[in-house]
């Protein structure tokens, strides 16, 4: 099984919950069955611990966490993932699941799925001490407590350690699924580690996402859909400094021009008084934003003028006898460049801040920022945004008005876009996350006939 | 005016309102230069709706951020123009700040940081210990911020020795017969903070234990680069100076605060513990909402302003340090002008998001 130096990597870990014994005795544990009775007990459990608890309605995340695994909300999963088919499905075994260490409470989600899909499961949680952490650690821990759950006590560890190898080396040796959250760098860094023959992966990679407003739509609702729907776009943006990949970094309108300038007024100016309430400003977000303005500035310019000397060598050769310029040199007049520039929207203070774009550039996403920095851009047709959207890194849009008008865009052969959804609901977990089926990844299938 | 005859203006001889027109037509002046001559600044400009007609004083002219210069190659003269390119220091892995530098830019930073300097030392080169490694300023091809501050004083200096070795070994013997041999004369020391605190305050302490002891009662130290390493060790500016004058008898002590990216333009710190902005530059401390001005006494992220720059697009820019302005033309030393003191790094920002930071491995910043 695991030998004596496998096992000492396990000093520099430490337990919220489990200890080293519980991960040795992962490998053992009988295999459930997804939606298992005991493990919607003990979410259910976890759930009202957490809705008990007054530290933890401080904290909408918690509570956000608390209410979808109560066992109604699990019941409904069940009855849209859990068909029966004659097919016997079980949990692969041992998860291992690397969370965010920038978000919070996802680690609790991360379990959650490999809970429900009947595995037992080592997290390392977030290295900074948020208190969402501990509080949820805190529930979990009291419901493995009680007798009833007992038999669920080995299916759970909660792990923090640095980013060392051999801890790594290890929980990877023994998971028959791992799930990486954190992006390229952290992906790239438990790669590094080998996985059993059998053992699956999902990995969670730096995405990007964007917004799509009809902006009649916009401004047919009434005074009160408006504030619930800045409040909407401000739990997917600013709720997590607009870092998380589901947060959009860019905003395209569809309409006519009359209608597109009225919406966005509204749009952004009940937004930016929401933000000026909630939004904890941090004095060098000003500063980023400013170098990010700058950045798309001269990205534009220099897309502008290698266009501009594809466009000069295009009319050279469909007329010789034109004079050759040499189109890369600027011509110098302001007015020439800023009809192919990116223009910074006039803002009264660094919160929020727009760049208006005149077209979706390649490597446009390079130049994203967070914290309230939006490209905008005005879309005659949907399928301006192809591009972008074939960009395989581009995960969820986020839309107001009818769904309708997004599949050309959808049914274009794109091959990024892993989710629609209503703005608002961008961070709503599900089973299905990223474009993955985790119901489906999380488990395996005895198939008889 | 011309920038030869702002260059001629005594350094700290113009009153807010004579100031004021001076800057006011001077970064005018570069700000249309560089929108014809540096395609990038013209973009950026363009894209802030930057509007020349709109612009009452130098305080509304556009600032772009110090950590474009680590971005992007920004210059407003032809490559071969470019005499000397001047990096900051920065750990390895982290992205440096290029400036490129034709010979006027160059010769006006050299005229306008002596005319600054000599307003503290008095005119006329001195003999001058460098508190410092000779490896430091070496390659002369790409100037670090230490590289560029030590060659940028040593035309202060007369005689000059390193006083530490490769090793950051102070020379005992070296400096001893250098103190000697000038014995009586005015000595002018030049290091970074960081520097003269951990390689050479140090270890005369330790020597003074052995009962070696330093007379530089006559030295006058000019240091800069910044606090923030000297944070973990609590120390003080007044803690600096009182123990340094313990020591060896140290009393002409003098911070100043300055960056690659205007190199001339230094602030130096006068007898009141004030930092001066000289007639060539000035800061302008905004708030980090809007970036409006912040009042006296109130602390703000630092803009900076340069008469000097014309090879690349910096004459205004808005770095990432906090400072707070104190006064304007009545300093007790005499000097016009703002003072000022620096208030430390803007923090980075602590963002939540999917996607890990990896920030540590970039090490901490030097602040050259």
């Amino acid at each position: 099984m695991m030998g004596k130096e496998m096992m000492e990597a396990l000093d520099s870990v430490s337990f919220l919950i489990g200890d080293r014994d519980t991960v040795a005795g992962m490998p053992c544990l009988p295999a459930r069955e997804p939606f298992d009775g005991a493990v919607l007990d003990m979410l259910n459990d976890v759930s009202r611990f957490l809705m008990a608890g007054r530290e933890a309605r401080e904290y909408p995340d918690v509570v956000t966490f608390a209410f979808w695994i109560r066992r109604s909300s699990m019941l409904k999963l069940k009855e849209r993932f859990g068909r029966e088919d004659g097919n016997i499905r079980l949990g692969r075994g041992v998860a291992f699941h690397v969370a965010p260490s920038n978000v919070p409470v996802n680690f609790a989600y991360s379990l959650a799925a490999g809970l429900l899909t009947g595995n037992a499961n080592i997290v390392r949680v977030p290295s900074k001490d948020f208190p969402q952490v501990r509080i949820i650690a805190g529930a979990f821990a009291e419901a493995l407590g009680a007798g009833k759950n007992r038999e669920m006590a080995g299916s759970v560890c909660l792990v923090r350690y640095g980013r060392e190898k051999a801890v790594n080396d290890l929980f990877s040796s023994i998971a028959d699924i791992r799930i990486i959250w954190g992006g390229d760098a952290t992906v790239e860094e438990i790669r590094k580690s080998l996985l059993g023959p059998r053992a699956g992966e999902v990995t969670f990679a730096d995405r990007f996402s964007l917004a799509v407003i009809d902006a009649g739509s916009y401004l047919d609702m009434d005074d009160r859909e408006k504030v619930r729907t800045a409040e909407a776009f401000y739990n997917d943006t600013y709720l997590t400094d607009q870092n998380a990949c589901t947060s959009p970094q860019l905003v395209a309108w569809l309409g006519n021009s009359s209608c597109i300038r009225a919406a966005k007024e509204e749009f952004w100016g009940q937004l930016h008084e929401l933000v000026k309430k909630n939004y904890v400003f941090q004095p060098i977000q000003g500063v980023n934003k400013l170098t990010s303005g700058c950045l798309a500035a001269v990205g534009y310019a220099v897309a502008g003028i290698e266009e501009k000397a594809v466009e000069a060598e295009r009319m050279a050769a469909s007329n010789p006898e034109a004079e050759k310029r040499n189109a890369c040199q600027p011509d110098g007049s302001g007015a020439a460049d800023a009809a192919y520039g990116a223009r910074i929207e006039p803002h009264a203070d660094n919160l929020l801040v727009r760049i208006r774009i005149p077209r979706i550039m390649d490597g446009l996403m390079d130049l994203k920022d967070n914290s309230g920095y939006f490209f905008e851009y005005d879309c005659v047709d949907i399928l301006e945004l192809k591009d972008l959207c074939d960009d395989k890194r581009c995960q969820t849009i986020s839309y107001i008005g009818n769904r309708e008008m997004l599949m050309p865009l959808l049914m274009s052969g794109i091959r990024g876009i892993d989710r629609v959804v209503p703005v608002g609901k961008t961070m709503d977990f599900d089973l299905i996350w990223d474009g993955y089926d985790l119901y489906g990844r999380l488990t395996r299938i005895i198939a008889i006939e | 005016m011309t920038i030869d005859d702002i260059i001629q203006i005594p350094p700290y001889s113009l009153g807010k309102e004579e100031k004021e027109r001076v800057l006011t037509e001077r970064l005018m002046e570069l700000t249309e230069y560089h929108r014809g001559n540096c395609p990038e600044y013209r973009a950026i400009l363009n894209a802030m709706g930057y509007d020349s007609g709109s612009v009452r004083d130098y305080k509304d002219l556009p600032f772009l951020p110090v950590r474009l210069f680590k971005e992007l190659s920004l210059r407003s003269i032809p490559q071969g123009e470019i005499v000397k390119t001047m990096t900051s220091s920065g750990t390895s892995g982290q992205a440096v700040s290029k400036i490129y530098l034709d010979r006027t830019t160059s010769a006006n930073q050299q005229k306008a940081m002596v005319k600054i300097v000599s307003d503290f030392t008095g005119a006329g080169r001195m003999p001058m210990v460098i508190l410092d490694c000779p490896s430091v300023a070496k390659d002369r091809k790409m100037f670090s911020a230490r590289g560029a501050g030590i060659l940028g004083f040593s035309i202060f200096g007369a005689k000059k020795i390193y006083a530490l070795d490769d090793d950051m070994r102070l020379d005992v013997e070296g400096l001893m017969e250098f103190l000697e041999r000038y014995k009586g004369q005015d000595i002018l020391l030049f290091g970074f903070t960081f520097m003269v605190w951990q390689h050479f305050y140090k270890e005369l302490v330790r020597l003074k234990g052995e009962g070696v002891v330093f007379d530089l009662s006559k030295g006058i130290l000019i240091h800069g680069g910044g606090w923030k390493k000297l944070v973990s060790e609590a120390v003080e500016p007044e803690e600096f100076h009182r123990r340094l004058k313990d020591v060896c008898g140290l009393e002409r002590i003098h911070d100043y605060y300055g960056m690659v990216e205007q190199t001339g333009c230094i602030y130096m710190q006068c007898e009141y513990g004030h930092l001066h902005a000289s007639v060539f530059s000035d800061v302008i401390m905004r708030r980090p909402l809007d970036f409006s001005e912040c009042g006296t006494g109130e602390k703000g992220i630092i803009q900076v302003v340069s008469v000097l720059p014309e090879s690349y697009p910096g004459h205004s820019l808005l770095t990432e340090d906090e400072g707070i302005l104190l006064g304007e033309d009545d300093c007790p030393c005499g000097r016009k002008g703002k003072y000022f003191k620096v208030a430390g790094r803007l923090k980075d920002a602590e963002i939540r998001g999917c996607s890990d930071t990896y920030a540590t491995k970039f090490g901490e910043r030097y602040d050259g």
